[in-house]
């Protein structure tokens, strides 16, 4: 008897531990549905968030310079684990900037030549050149080379001094020294060219040098030209020269000069523009890279950028944009290696980072008490190492993404090379050159675009179908024709958009005409079949089962477009001149794609039939029978009843339909992306194609890099669509709920 | 009239023209994939055509593609002399002539005024090639081993012939695949090995013995393989082809051969069996313009069944949770709306979060844990089936819980109530009575779950769809399932060849067919569960009475 009672009791523990097992997992397994959704939110954001980060500079380390050289240029290697700085003495010297034994001096080049230096200059920072000129005419460029090896599976770095053009260098033909100068390089070091003034310093004058290599002597021999650039007189501020070797830019008392050099016999002005107001002083100037912009900075704080576009009188230099700091001493401006960011310095250890073209001013703070005398930003932008009296003073910066901003990307922008501001979406392209532009508008637009045309095409046709299954069809038919409807709603979209776009868009483009007469004259067709049918006997519409009008009416349709296709040719010919494309494009100057809105519109109307269709069905169907035989039983018509009885009543139901279906259109991918040309336009019209958010995603992702800001705005592009369809089913879903709440109590 | 109009009669009527419009076009587009899809394997009549354009006779065989009508004027304006023809509109027919490597195309539109002349003559022969699509012509002579030998023997050579090239398939994929696929192992085992600091000399001489004893075995199937390769080669047949001329064509080239115009409506549909039955099993060609689409149909059908796996437990837990144990609050109401949200979700959004979540983030630290050897080749760091099912669960996952819900909700309390009181715990209650009750709203909703998976393409092209799978997720090598392959799916196929195809002209009626089956599969699918779910409705009706 014991035994069995503690048999027993074990078991019902047993039992209830299996309960309460069960209450528990299921409750965690009911969570976690909750979890993926706040998941799938959570993961995007932390995916985008970086995007919108601040720049972040933080000190690293310093290093004292013990000799008394003047410094006259900075840089690091790819990994930011060795500094180099040219000096006066003439040398280029290596640190470490790594490792247990870093702020120490690695390696030191001595640059013999028997001359003074006499200026010094550097090229863009991705070509990685610098240059000393001296007293003998000769301008002696440098490159600054690491040399990687792997000893022991561990990557080494051994710095190395590269003469790209011989440890002599090139032979200027002048008659005094140079003062002052800039230069370009081929990338096959197979030619340079030198914007220089003398210590006279009374004209500019650009040498273009072509090197060829002698066939016996294997040595290359220089030829060059020399020319004066005119229009420009006395002693010059700033001298700048393209890395293509195209223009070379000339500051002077305000004023920019800007040349075309691309050939050296035939140097012309380009443009003469003052780019300072009176009395201001310009203190910096840099370009950028890219080439085509060039940043000006004066003693008022002021930083603009400058860059050709096209104007009335050919292509002109235009200032496109202006910064403000809140520094008047500014005294050098950085470009980075890659994008469009610079930093500006100043003389009271202040420091700034735009981006031209997301028009930001990332960052803006002093960093160091003494005056900054020269800064270089690393290749990967990852890393400053700036100069001071103390020395040079590394700081690792975080700047992942500044092209992109808030107004950057919803707002006009004007991107180098376009005559105006604009919304552009273009994130790839084959020039090294290119900068990506990243507006979601055009996309945004393009989805509100595909989306407004399905739901012009669909929600008359859901709803109306809708109505007349639930309130006029007999029950019987209704069995059959719900489900047909909503098996449209399981057909894989991809099915639909191969159709739209191999088929119906070839077939809208042939049959245009007719089409849109057909879209015009159905509802009269039907009107017209209705009233004949009216006045038909009595005797013969008592025979016929009531609430079949749907049914008769298929032959009706089918007729109709099938007479209207057949007498296309016939429209086109009357209508269009024979053609119905070549009318549009040529006739009306309305351009013409065969993918286009139009086929969209339907295409994806079709999609969203069946959802509208669906819900607002459900709705109409459960208003309560009284309700509508009361209005009948007062005396009301059907219509009248519908109107205003059944349909108020539904209305929160319909409007919930109408939402989901506007969500499903906005986040359908397929189709738009089979049936449109994907063009990222923005332009209502019919004809025309569109991209959206969607097939943009589909198209871009997989090419994108992992944690590039293409692939971080993708993301974003994903969230947006994430809200937009959270926000219509959320309110969908409330108004459904309320509707319910309401229905149970009557 | 007015009476009429005030009744509200027409709009009625109108509304009536709506539910026409919408089932026309649902059964319009149902019939239309059908007859297009279907109508790619009936064996079509090839047609001969003599054509005199301007001074220029010529011969052309085919079959007609499609036909439309061109306004007479538009040709005119082209500069088309038409002769003296008067009509309206000019019929146009676009003939598909074959012999790509003979002809610019193989497509081309001839006008009804240029044809003198149209026959369907006996004995015009169609070779489906495994190179350059199809060839029509007649069949000259049968070449075996350099001897001419009866035309009748055609069919027997080509037979052998492809009897002969699939054993040399098999063998490529089958032996020869594994030992390559043995050595990658090897190569990672060996890094492996490397990285612990663990590959002793004697493990070196290990891999270097197995390695020999692979390549040895290497050379023999590759010797066999040699050997079917040139027992393939043995014979020819020559044929005559629309511009008077005799092609030789090699045997091993040709995979089937039959003669439309003299077959009668029976063999004729004996052979529409034939080919459809091919379409199904076969792999395709052609950078998948012809062939069949098995690679399709086994990666779709795998990447479902994974994700069936994955996503009915959790969405009948998640029912479970919803309908009998959450209690009626706030936290409720909002995974209700959780889950009403995650249905109306763009699949493209699961796409890039399956893309970044499960590939990058999950699969990236799964390939840093267990599969170092291989980076920087990525093992599961990159888009695969397991990720495709993983991300199309989470998509399904409201299908079915909103559908075991509803069969829950069906169950009367009574049942429920009727059990406690006989002293069951909740637990054993589900256990025993909701759960076997719900059973078939439970696969309701994973029938529609599958269904709803099997459709999707715009995820799947993120995470881990491909045109062209060189393996599929099975074989022979151990483990035997690979879930980080890449896979191809029907509805990416449709895309593909329909968008991406160098030649879409060819490829339209395949993607007809393909879109046909996929259409098949789904509405099936759909029709099923509808049925289980109104099987359902009746019976619970007469439990509640």
């Amino acid at each position: 008897m014991y035994q069995s009672n503690t048999l027993q009791n074990k078991q019902h523990a047993m039992r209830k531990f299996k309960d309460r097992f069960a209450k528990y997992g299921v409750a965690t397994g009911g969570i976690m549905v909750l979890v993926a959704l706040l998941m799938i939110f959570f993961y995007l954001l932390y995916v985008v968030q970086p995007i919108f980060e601040d720049v972040s500079i933080e000190p690293n380390l310093t290093i004292a310079l013990e000799d008394k050289h003047k410094t006259l240029a900075l840089g690091t290697d790819d990994h930011v684990e060795t500094a180099y700085r040219f000096t006066n003495q003439p040398s280029l010297e290596y640190y470490q900037l790594h490792g247990a034994d870093k702020t120490q001096l690695i390696t030191q080049f001595d640059i013999n030549n028997s001359s003074e230096i006499t200026a010094f200059a550097k090229a863009m920072p991705h070509v990685k050149q610098y240059a000393y000129a001296f007293a003998d005419n000769s301008v002696v460029i440098i490159k600054p080379g690491f040399k990687i090896g792997f000893a022991n599976n561990r990557r080494t770095i051994e710095p190395r001094i590269e003469y790209p053009f011989g440890r002599d260098g090139l032979t200027i033909a002048t008659d005094a020294p140079i003062n002052k100068f800039a230069f370009a390089t081929t990338s096959e070091n197979d030619g340079a060219g030198v914007v220089y003034q003398t210590q006279n310093k009374s004209a500019v004058f650009y040498s273009r040098l072509l090197g060829e290599v002698n066939f016996m002597t294997d040595e290359i021999e220089w030829s060059q030209s020399n020319v004066e650039l005119p229009n420009v007189t006395g002693e010059v501020d700033q001298l700048h020269l393209t890395a293509d070797l195209s223009r070379a830019f000339v500051l002077q008392n305000g004023y920019m000069y800007v040349f075309d050099v691309r050939n050296a016999n035939k140097v012309k002005l380009v443009s003469q523009s003052r780019v300072v107001e009176h009395g201001v002083k310009v203190t910096a100037s840099t370009l950028l890279a890219g080439a085509s912009s060039i940043v000006i900075a004066d003693n008022k704080g002021n930083v603009a950028q400058w860059f050709e576009v096209n104007a009335e009188q050919g292509r002109e230099f235009t200032k496109i944009r202006s910064f403000k700091s809140d520094n008047t001493n500014i005294n050098g401006l950085y470009p980075e290696f890659f994008r469009r960011s610079f930093v500006a310095t100043s003389s009271s250890g202040h420091l700034d980072v735009f981006y031209t073209t997301s028009e930001a001013h990332l960052y803006a703070d002093k960093l160091l008490d003494q005056a900054v005398l020269d800064l270089a930003i690393s290749p990967r932008a990852n890393a400053y190492i700036t100069l001071t009296s103390q020395g040079m003073h590394l700081f690792d910066v975080e700047n992942e993404h500044p092209e992109v901003t808030w107004s950057a990307l919803w707002q006009e922008t004007w991107y180098e090379g376009y005559g105006e501001p604009d919304y552009i979406w273009q994130s790839t392209s084959a020039s090294d050159d290119f900068e990506s532009k990243f507006s979601l508008v055009p996309i945004t637009f393009g989805t509100i675009k595909a989306a407004f045309y399905a739901m012009l095409f669909s929600v008359p046709i859901a709803l109306a179908a809708a109505i007349y299954t639930a309130y006029f069809m007999p029950a019987k038919i209704r069995t059959v024709v719900k489900p047909t409807v909503e098996i449209m709603e399981a057909l894989p979209t991809v099915i639909l958009g191969f159709l739209a776009g191999l088929w119906l868009a070839p077939l809208i483009e042939e049959h245009l005409a007719a089409i849109a007469i057909l879209i015009l004259f159905l509802p009269v067709a039907i009107i017209l079949f209705a009233f004949a049918w009216h006045n038909l006997p009595r005797k013969l519409l008592n025979s016929l089962p009531t609430g079949m009008d749907s049914l008769l009416l298929i032959p009706v349709i089918l007729l109709m477009t099938y007479l209207l296709l057949e007498a296309s040719p016939w429209f086109n010919d009357v209508f269009f001149d024979g053609d119905v494309r070549l009318f549009i494009t040529d006739d009306l100057g309305i351009s013409f794609d065969q993918r286009n809105s139009l086929v969209v519109g339907i295409a994806m109307g079709f999609a969203v039939i069946p959802t509208i269709f669906s819900i607002a069905e459900d709705a109409v169907f459960s208003v309560p029978k009284h309700l509508s035989n009361g209005s009948l039983a007062l005396g009301a018509s059907q219509w009248q009843t519908l109107v205003r009885v059944v349909l108020l009543t539904a209305s929160p139901g319909i409007f919930s339909a109408v939402m989901m279906g506007l969500g499903r259109a906005v986040g359908e991918t397929m189709i738009v992306l089979m049936a449109t040309g994907n063009t990222p336009i923005m332009d209502w019209s019919v004809f025309q194609g569109m991209r959206t958010l969607s097939a943009n995603i589909a198209v871009e992702m997989p090419e994108s890099e992992v944690g590039s800001t293409h692939y971080r705005i993708l993301f974003l592009a994903a969230f947006v669509l994430f809200i937009f369809t959270f926000v219509f089913n959320t309110i969908a879903e409330f108004v459904r709920q309320r509707l319910r709440d309401k229905y149970s109590s009557l | 009239m007015k009476d009429w109009f005030k009744s509200g009669s027409p709009w009625i009527w109108m509304t009536a023209g709506a539910v026409s419009i919408s089932l026309i076009s649902v059964i319009g587009l149902l019939v239309m994939i059908a007859a297009r899809g279907l109508g790619f394997f009936w064996p079509a009549d090839v047609y001969e055509f003599d054509v005199q354009q301007a001074d220029n006779k010529q011969t052309i065989i085919g079959e007609i593609y499609d036909r439309e009508q061109v306004p007479a004027k538009r040709l005119k304006n082209m500069g088309i002399d038409l002769g003296d023809f008067q009509g309206e509109t000019v019929e146009r027919i676009l003939i598909k002539t074959g012999n790509r490597e003979f002809v610019e195309l193989d497509f081309r539109w001839l006008l009804q005024t240029d044809i003198k002349k149209t026959d369907t003559p006996s004995g015009l022969g169609v070779f489906e090639r495994s190179r350059n699509g199809n060839f029509y012509g007649y069949v000259d002579k049968v070449i075996l081993d350099g001897q001419q030998v009866d035309s009748a023997r055609l069919e027997e050579l080509i037979e052998r012939a492809v009897d002969i090239s699939e054993q040399a398939v098999d063998l490529q994929n089958g032996e020869i695949g594994s030992i390559n696929y043995r050595l990658e192992k090897m190569r990672l085992e060996e890094r492996a090995l490397e990285l612990k600091d663990k590959l002793t000399d004697e493990r070196i001489a290990e891999f270097e013995q197995e390695r020999k004893q692979l390549k040895e075995s290497y050379q023999e199937f590759e010797k066999e393989l040699f050997q079917l390769r040139k027992a393939l080669d043995r014979d020819e047949v020559v044929v005559k082809d629309m511009r008077g001329e005799l092609v030789t064509l090699r045997i091993a080239e040709v995979l089937d051969v039959h003669f439309p115009n003299d077959m009668s409506a029976l063999q004729k549909l004996g052979r529409f069996f034939v080919q459809l039955g091919r379409f199904v099993t076969d792999d395709p060609r052609e950078a998948n313009t012809e062939g069949g689409v098995f690679p399709a149909i086994f990666g779709t059908v795998f990447m479902v069944m994974l994700m069936a796996v994955i996503v009915t437990p959790f969405g009948v837990v998640a029912a479970i949770y919803l309908h009998e144990y959450a209690a009626k609050n706030t936290v409720t109401k909002v995974i209700r709306i959780a889950v009403i949200n995650l249905a109306g979700v763009p699949s493209i959004v699961y796409g890039v979060f399956g893309l970044g979540f499960f590939v990058y983030m999950l699969g990236g630290s799964i390939d840093e844990l267990f599969y170092p050897e291989a980076l920087p080749n990525p093992t599961f760091g990159t888009p695969g089936v397991i990720w495709s099912a993983l991300t199309l669960a989470i998509l399904t996952l409201p299908v079915v819980i909103v559908s075991t819900e509803e069969g829950m909700s069906r169950i009367p309390s009574s049942l429920r109530q009727g059990s406690l009181a006989l002293g069951a715990t909740k637990a054993e209650t589900l256990w025993r009575i909701i759960i076997p009750m719900a059973s078939p709203a439970i696969m309701t909703g994973l029938i529609l779950a599958v269904a709803r998976a099997a459709g999707e393409v715009a995820p799947l092209m993120l995470v881990g769809v491909v045109k062209m799978a060189p393996t599929l997720p099975i074989d022979g090598n151990f483990p035997f399932v690979h879930v980080d392959r890449k896979f191809m799916h029907l509805g990416f196929h449709i895309y593909d060849v329909g968008f991406q195809s160098p030649n879409v002209e060819a490829a339209r009626p395949l993607v007809y067919a393909t879109a046909f089956l996929l259409v098949t599969v789904i509405v099936a699918l759909n029709i099923t569960a509808i049925g289980i779910r109104n099987h359902l409705r009746e019976k619970y009706k007469s439990l509640e009475h």
